[in-house]
């Protein structure tokens, strides 16, 4: 088995299979290396349609054309594994996965994008998919005639909460501030919707239920009173959190656990770049992700290519 | 049909086909959604690896889903897909919503032991 690559891409999102794509056409000899499917946050889009070029195309679609694309110009892709150490400060790059194989690179690209965040509350994993879900799209049809509630104040919260009004009766907006992230024109659909309320300044502290989730108990942040309310089904759409733990004390972070880059999307470590969702950034989109791996990729290859010069230089003399 | 690799169970004679002739078998009943398709993708994969274990989906809106839809260790499920595992036609574990393939692994070794 090769184990040797010129460039190892940790993580396989939009990111990660643009790096993929862009270095292996080069003729970079490229590894992704991938924790869960292939895809990343993109797979979790219904559907995109403001991806320059393609009117209308399912996350899963772009994502499975994306990684096609990349294994056509020879990239290899291992999804599905575990990264259980990361040697990034030596010359050459240590990348051990969870079936004890090491891979190694003279440049890492980092990709590891986001995921969602949860409430961190009691019962929240006991009811995952018993009444908590994360996917409206997915489990809406669930919840036909029921009561439902939404945490979040975001884009994302409040366009779903619109969304959900098709099969609950009554949908209940939990968010912890006094006002939405939202942009105005998700936060007046969802106001002018009959079906929608809002519970503000409050935070589920606790799920309960037997089989299935009956109810929550919601605290509110400036009085501390806890009330609680029965309730079918709850939707969390708080966000997302960079998949960064295993980087923390290699790799400079921010307060936020996003990875701090240069315009070329450098780290602070040579030989080690970052793309995608998990660098700090403010807007985070299929469209910023794919610019991100481009550049990665674009300066990881001119990285290698002078470590190859200086090889070739050495050898010569 | 859902476009997936897997063997796809297309109605419940099959279904109950599938049972009779595999002795361990997991079944993925789900759409071709967020939650669902890297489910799929484990499966697909764990495939080349337990050789003892027949991989399924069925298609979560088809009528003969009904056979998993219905039964009664999915009673509470809320989320997609539902997950079903079979020892000699009975059900030993069922899930609800996304697993990883860490979670699938762990099921598979506990119900069926590795190949």
């Amino acid at each position: 088995m090769q184990n040797h690559y010129d460039v190892i891409v940790i993580g396989g999102g939009a990111a990660g299979l643009t790096a993929g794509i862009y270095l292996s056409r080069a003729k970079v000899n490229t590894l992704i290396l991938n924790e869960g499917a292939v895809g990343g946050q993109m797979v979790l889009t219904h559907e995109i349609a403001n991806y320059p070029g393609i009117e209308s195309i399912s996350g899963y679609e772009l994502a499975r054309n994306m990684k096609s694309q990349a294994q056509k110009f020879g990239c290899t892709i291992k999804s599905n594994l575990k990264i259980t150490e990361l040697d990034l400060n030596s010359e050459t790059k240590k990348v051990t996965v969870n079936n004890k194989d090491v891979y190694t690179a003279h440049a890492v690209i980092i990709a590891t994008g986001g995921k969602s965040r949860t409430i961190g509350a009691p019962g929240e994993d006991e009811f995952k998919g018993k009444g908590i879900s994360y996917c409206a799209t997915c489990d809406g049809d669930f919840f036909q005639d029921k009561e439902i509630i939404v945490v979040g104040g975001g884009n994302s919260a409040l366009e779903e909460a619109v969304s959900l009004t098709k099969y609950a009766s009554k949908v209940t907006i939990v968010h912890q501030f006094d006002h939405f992230q939202a942009f105005e024109h998700y936060v007046e659909e969802a106001k002018k919707n009959p079906k929608i309320n809002f519970i503000m300044e409050s935070k589920i502290i606790e799920f309960t239920g037997d089989e299935k989730l009956t109810g929550v108990k919601i605290q509110h942040q400036q009085t501390k009173e806890i009330t609680a309310m029965d309730i079918d089904g709850v939707f969390i759409f708080i966000g997302y959190v960079p998949n960064t733990e295993k980087l923390e004390g290699i790799v400079e972070l921010n307060d936020w656990k996003e990875i701090l880059v240069d315009k070329n999307l450098a780290t602070n470590i040579p030989g080690v770049f970052a793309a995608g969702d998990s660098i700090a950034k403010r807007y985070r989109q299929v469209t910023t992700a794919v610019a991100d791996g481009t550049i990665a990729a674009l300066s990881a290859a001119e990285f290698v290519n002078n470590i190859k010069k200086e090889l070739l230089l050495a050898q010569a003399n | 049909m859902l476009r997936t690799n897997l063997t796809h169970v297309l109605s419940e004679q099959e279904h109950a086909k599938l049972l009779q002739e595999n002795e361990n078998v997991m079944i993925c009943c789900g759409r071709m959604g967020p939650m669902c398709i890297p489910v799929y993708e484990s499966m697909e994969e764990l495939e080349g690896e337990y050789k003892n274990i027949k991989f399924a989906d069925m298609e979560f809106d088809t009528p003969d889903a009904k056979v998993i839809r219905n039964l009664p260790e999915c009673r509470s499920f809320q989320g997609l897909p539902f997950v079903v595992y079979y020892k000699n036609g009975k059900v030993v574990k069922a899930t609800s919503s996304i697993q990883s393939k860490e979670q699938i692994t762990e099921i598979l070794d506990e119900h069926f032991g590795n190949n």
